[in-house]
């Protein structure tokens, strides 16, 4: 299993130019929208065309524009799950798992029959796409695509327009039915959580370039890059002046900061998601004697707003000194921290944790 | 009454059966020439397209006698074409059934494009993506995911196409003349004898023509009845 990308094409706001070479089995291409990532997927299915590149699956060349190799998407033998699932309105399910399927009749038919039992879609098969619910459509277009033995499987941000609920249940299923699947994924999303629920490895996409790529856990926890760090769900950022090794002056939130852990050299703001900063009351740590406690700030609540299992909370930092340009700070409280604010009343400093701090670009 | 029962008794149909004639032949003729030039149209540029655009609908905004000028200029016997469709092929196209075909293809021929393209411009792209990655080919796409999910546009465009080849009258005139039998369509017959003041005759011809008008409006809305079905109302 492998699939080598680099592809140029110019795109009216920006040059999408992507580089990536991958190995495993579930790839996830994480971007905002309009980043690009929706574009590489296509010309990998070869439903667009790079201006320049290649473009390699399992050593098969798709696309080479040195040699002048451009396969049709008909000889790619690639599944693509569209966004809105693009059934065809006028077929029925059976009909459409049939719609790629070549060889005999009786043939096909034992095809549809296996997708539509492999798919839950038993008794289904007459039925129209427009009769169906969204769960069934994203069955059908599986089935459908799944039909053709694909060797590569492309997913185009495929739960971005449903309801929670809903989407939580076609997650479950998605990854059900691809289980057996030994091709490679590909997984395209804005959504972190879809992302890191699916993939193995990640490649996160801002501007129509890779800014960031690699194993999904590596990624999540050293972003490295601003861009990704917001794209995996970091709230806070804050730009930092490097003293040296292990200190560094927190600019918008005014904290000398002290750490353990080296801070990179390149270092310009740091990354701090808004789950882990620790409530601290001064009255249990005489210690601090009154004074702003090591690597934190004072609380100083501008809003908060209540959401159903966590109160999100803005805090206008300050730390030991005056902020140059002092940024909302974004906090999430959740149940076990709320219960214990009900207790105590507010915090009055919040701490990082330095082992949270994401050092980035 | 006694007069009217003459007059219908001794009624020459022949224009009935020529306009019919004319309008089907015209219909199918325009349907795949609208079909074809929608696609390719489709296919090209923003600035080729309104290019072509412009020339594929100016049969339909320019008054037909006009249209029926440059039809008369071009196949002519006395022009290079005319005269080489008559030596080489033996083809009349000046004052002939051939010519009522041509004149009232190149009218309807506009509406059917439009209309094949408004439908085909509304479909989801994606559907034809689909197609593609699942190895079907471009003509399957087309037959068989392009022109059922455009049907109720093109379905319109058809009977619309119809309608106008059926009721085609300056460009006719000025191409296949009026020629009793041959090329005299129900359109130019209403004129003839109007200008003759039979009244009667031309009344019966308005009747037969209002029964076939209504058909084709009854055909219309029961198509954009099922089109309707999903649209939101406002």
């Amino acid at each position: 299993m492998s699939l080598e990308v680099d592809i140029r094409k110019k795109l009216r706001d920006f040059d999408l130019q992507v580089s990536f070479s991958e190995q495993r089995k579930r790839i996830g291409i994480l971007g905002a929208s309009g980043c690009g990532k929706s574009m590489t997927l296509k010309s990998i299915a070869g439903i667009e065309t790079p201006d320049t590149g290649k473009i390699c699956a399992d050593g098969r060349v798709l696309y080479d524009s040195a040699r002048k190799i451009n396969l049709r998407p008909q000889k790619r033998n690639i599944g693509y799950l569209f966004q809105s699932y693009a059934l065809f309105p006028t077929m029925t399910v059976a009909e459409n798992i049939a719609a790629g399927l070549s060889g005999t009749r009786e043939e096909k038919r034992r095809r549809v029959r296996e997708m539509a039992e492999r798919f839950h879609l038993a008794g289904l098969e007459d039925h129209y796409p427009s009769g169906l619910s969204g769960g069934q459509q994203q069955r059908t277009a599986l089935a459908r695509l799944m039909a053709c033995r694909p060797e590569m499987i492309l997913l185009d941000e495929p739960f971005s327009a449903m309801d929670a609920y809903l989407k939580d249940q076609l997650q479950e299923q998605l990854s059900e039915m691809l289980e057996g699947y030994t091709g490679t994924v590909v997984l395209v999303s804005h959504n972190r959580d879809e992302i890191y629920r699916f993939c193995d490895d990640v490649l996160v996409m801002e501007q129509g370039q890779v800014i960031r790529a690699g194993e999904k856990k590596a990624v999540f926890a050293e972003p490295r890059i601003r861009q990704a760090a917001v794209l995996t769900g970091c709230k806070n950022f804050c730009s930092l002046e490097r003293r040296d090794a292990h200190q560094a002056f927190l600019k918008d939130w005014g904290i000398e900061l002290f750490t353990e852990r080296e801070i990179p050299e390149e270092t310009a703001c740091i990354g701090y998601r808004a789950h882990w900063f620790i409530p601290v009351w001064a009255r249990e740590h005489p210690e601090y004697d009154g004074k702003i406690p090591p690597n934190s700030f004072r609380v100083q609540e501008r809003r908060r707003v209540k959401l159903p299992f966590e109160m999100n909370f803005y805090l206008v930092p300050q730390g030991s000194r005056q902020p140059e340009n002092p940024a909302y700070i974004s906090w999430f409280a959740q149940e076990n921290i709320q219960k214990l604010l009900e207790k105590k009343g507010m915090p009055d400093f919040l701490q990082l944790d330095e082992k949270q701090i994401l050092f980035l670009k | 009454m006694n007069e009217l029962t003459e007059i219908l008794k001794n009624l020459d149909w022949s224009p009935l059966w020529i306009s019919l004639k004319t309008g089907i032949v015209a219909t199918v003729l325009s349907f795949f020439l609208g079909i074809f030039a929608a696609r390719r149209s489709i296919r090209k540029g923003p600035g080729a397209r309104s290019v072509l655009d412009g020339i594929l609908t100016l049969p339909m905004v320019l008054p037909p006698t006009a249209t029926g000028f440059f039809l008369l200029l071009f196949f002519s016997k006395r022009r290079p074409f005319g005269s080489f469709l008559y030596q080489q092929f033996g083809l009349k196209v000046v004052q002939s059934w051939l010519g009522c075909i041509i004149a009232a293809t190149v009218i309807a021929f506009p509406l059917m494009y439009r209309n094949a393209r408004a439908a085909f411009e509304q479909m989801d792209v994606n559907l034809v993506y689909a197609g593609r990655t699942l190895g079907m080919s471009e003509t399957k796409i087309f037959w068989k995911v392009v022109m059922p999910a455009s049907g109720p546009g093109i379905i319109a465009g058809t009977v619309l196409a119809f309608a106008r080849a059926l009721g085609e009258y300056g460009a006719t005139s000025m191409l296949a003349g009026n020629i009793p039998g041959k090329t005299a369509t129900v359109s130019q017959r209403i004129a003839m004898v109007l200008q003759d003041g039979d009244y009667l005759t031309a009344g019966i011809w308005v009747a037969v023509v209002l029964l076939i008008a209504f058909a084709v409006i009854f055909l219309m809305n029961f198509v954009a009845g099922k089109k309707m079905k999903n649209l939101k109302k406002w």
